[in-house]
């Protein structure tokens, strides 16, 4: 595959003396959605912090194998974890935003990466990263305001523009609507979908009907294993394994 | 005294009465559900009704005792001998008392040698009634009770609604006793401000308590100097000190360090806040203040004094580092994780995380362990007394000896002094400003963590 942004292979993720992925391997395409499926503690939220190398934060993690980002290996010695983050964002299962004002959460990134040496630079990229998730509007006269003052929905559209603000190449979230409501849910989905345009997205869910509706194409787990992996269509409607059959009809998980 | 053994004899009572009750309701328990309330609990509500009153005979007894003996010896026909005035009369009689307690005392007054046999007497008849007093109500209240054991009688209820009543109590102790302090200290520092007007205290400029005299009372008792003291040793130099080690300490101990350094360096910390103040002090008497007084005079300071402010405040400062570390350190560990997890996905370094996200997060908190700190060292005495010296010194100064309010206290308060006296009373005054001050940092800095710990809940 030609289109490959990620690529995993044999990827095993211990947490201490536990196992909690076995044997991984993965291809993640861009331009598209993919979905991360499967019952709770199956490990598809590890092997999600594993692609931006998140789980280096837990002390006893350990991961062995290869994940390859557009062919260079993310856990090789001369690859900087920090310089890995930038282009691999991640949105998180609650909205963080800092306790700063709206104007700052967005500024963080780009202001590290130095991204925005003049403050026009900085109100552009703002006004844009604001703009592409979908908050512009709502927050535009306010821009001075706490970010943690939003609702729970625009939090986490905020959290999603902050990610988009320092131009990740892909970006990845963690069951980013398990906390919110069915309509601001609804935002976030319209949102994912318009941007796949721009970047490679990966999104752990709980919900099979969110995997259904945003992605493309979807990887179904199962204790620690891959069970399947396809095109979303074809795991929902004719899945080649009994397990992930029994699965998304709602026969277990 | 006899009283004494009356307060064990009520406690063998209560006893006593412990096991006849429970024997008594053991015969009554013939089977499932044939008592409202278990053997133990009767045996309680005896007991318990043996013991308290008793106890409140007893402490009532204890505080109308001394004016009946009192009355007694004044009745005595050798009392009639004593002085008109009344303050040599209560003197004679506290002598009297002393002999009468300890028969090898000497008097310095010969008629309280006659007067000690009375007194003697009217103790020893008075401590026999009140003996007695406390043994019918302990009696009674026991004898009552025993009587209401009965198999449907509540006695389980009635125990725990006593227990309830005791814990009420015992919460309430602490709140009382503060009441108590500061009721004393208004009352005192009330005395001294009859004598110097509030304003000369708190704006004045010359604190010479030794050289004061009837007219100039208000020039002798300026306090601004003490206070200056306490705020440049206490707030300012121990602050220096304290808040940037305090606060670095926090951030490797919480960030950094690894599991097992942590284990070693955070106890050992904390040893530093066990260490008794007096040891700080002479520490800082001893080997501190010498050194910066050679340091002082390399740096051409004419006759610079052992005692300085630099050395009361460095120790000073050394001693808060574990209380704020601590303090840091919850703060620090109150953050939520997502909310660094936010930061380092973002391509944030661990020190850009912590420098812009994690401190402003905590900052509150820090915040607010400062403020207790500075509560904590005003308040010290130990290691002022032994290094910062006597001299009330308005002067910017890290080397020159200054004084707090804590020192003047101690200094106020020791000795011999005529109690009644501004010297003494301004203690309390001092005292009185020292508690505000303390009171108010602390109910802004719990105020400050509650608001806190609201934002992340």
């Amino acid at each position: 595959m030609t289109n490959s942004k990620l690529t995993a292979r044999n990827v095993d993720v211990f947490y201490g003396q536990k196992k909690a992925i076995n044997n991984v391997s993965i291809e993640i395409d861009n331009g598209i959605v993919t979905a991360f499926i499967g019952p709770s503690g199956c490990g598809k939220s590890t092997f999600l912090r594993s692609l931006n190398r998140m789980n280096d934060t837990i002390a006893d993690a350990r991961v062995t194998g290869e994940i390859l980002l557009d062919g260079e290996d993310i856990y090789a010695a001369a690859m900087d974890p920090v310089a890995l983050r930038a282009r691999v964002g991640m949105v998180f299962q609650k909205p963080n935003p800092f306790p700063k004002s709206i104007y700052e959460n967005i500024a963080y990134g780009p202001r590290i990466h130095g991204l925005a040496p003049a403050k026009a630079d900085l109100d552009g990229i703002i006004e844009s990263s604001l703009t592409k998730a979908g908050l512009w509007d709502e927050v535009k006269d306010r821009l001075n305001e706490p970010g943690t003052a939003l609702s729970g929905g625009q939090q986490q559209r905020l959290c999603i523009a902050r990610a988009i603000a320092v131009s990740p190449e892909v970006i990845l979230m963690d069951e980013p609507c398990s906390a919110l409501d069915p309509i601001a849910t609804a935002r976030i989905e319209e949102l994912i979908d318009e941007l796949k345009e721009s970047f490679a997205i990966v999104i752990v869910t709980h919900s099979m009907q969110q995997a259904a509706r945003v992605s493309q194409r979807t990887a179904f787990f199962h204790l620690g294993n891959l069970v399947e992996y396809g095109d979303t269509s074809q795991i929902f409607t004719t899945p080649r394994e009994e397990k992930t059959k029994d699965y998304i009809t709602g026969r277990y998980g | 005294m006899i009283l004494t053994g009356v307060l064990l004899a009520v406690l063998g009572l209560g006893l006593v009465g412990w096991f006849a009750a429970r024997g008594r309701a053991r015969l009554l328990h013939t089977g499932r559900g044939s008592i409202h309330s278990m053997p133990g609990y009767h045996a309680w509500h005896v007991a318990l009704w043996i013991v308290f009153p008793a106890l409140i005979a007893w402490g009532a007894w204890q505080a109308i005792m001394p004016g009946l003996v009192d009355g007694a010896v004044m009745a005595d026909p050798v009392a009639a001998q004593l002085p008109a005035d009344a303050m040599s009369r209560a003197a004679i009689l506290s002598e009297a008392k002393s002999i009468a307690d300890n028969p090898d005392a000497v008097a310095f007054n010969p008629l309280a040698n006659t007067l000690a046999g009375p007194v003697r007497d009217a103790h020893g008849r008075f401590g026999l009634i009140g003996a007695l007093l406390v043994a019918i109500v302990a009696v009674a209240g026991g004898g009552w009770a025993f009587t209401r054991i009965r198999a449907n009688f509540p006695a389980r209820t009635r125990v725990e609604r006593g227990v309830l009543g005791l814990l009420l109590v015992a919460s309430l102790m602490a709140i009382l006793t503060t009441f108590g302090i500061v009721a004393s200290l208004v009352f005192e520092a009330g005395m001294f401000f009859k004598d110097v007007s509030p304003i000369d205290f708190l704006t004045g400029l010359h604190w010479s308590p030794g050289s004061a005299r009837g007219d100039n009372l208000g020039d002798s008792f300026g306090a601004v100097p003490l206070f200056w003291g306490t705020i440049y040793i206490g707030a300012i130099i121990a602050m220096i000190v304290a808040i940037p080690l305090g606060l670095m300490s926090a951030i490797y101990l919480t960030q950094y360090a690894t599991p097992t350094i942590r284990k070693w360096l955070k106890p050992m910390l904390e040893i530093l806040a066990g260490i008794p103040t007096v040891v700080y002090g002479y520490f800082a008497a001893l080997t501190v203040a010498p050194i910066f007084r050679d340091f002082a005079a390399s740096l051409g300071m004419a006759n610079p004094s052992t005692e300085s402010a630099l050395a009361a405040g460095v120790v000073m400062g050394v001693m808060i580092i574990p209380f704020v570390s601590s303090m840091a350190d919850d703060a620090l560990a109150a953050v939520p994780r997502a909310m660094s997890d936010g930061s380092l996905a973002l391509g944030a370094t661990k020190s850009e995380t912590i420098k812009k996200v994690l401190l402003p997060a905590a900052l509150p908190g820090i915040v607010a362990g400062v403020m207790l700190a500075i509560s904590r060292a005003i308040g010290e005495t130990m290691i002022v007394v032994m290094a910062a010296g006597a001299a009330a010194n308005l002067s910017a100064n890290p080397f020159a000896s200054m004084t707090t309010v804590t020192y003047q206290i101690v200094q106020m308060l020791t000795g011999d002094q005529e109690f009644n006296s501004p010297k003494t009373l301004s203690a309390f005054a001092l005292g009185l400003v020292l508690f505000i001050v303390t009171l108010i940092l602390n109910i802004i800095a719990l105020r400050v963590v509650k608001r806190f710990r609201e934002a992340y809940e």
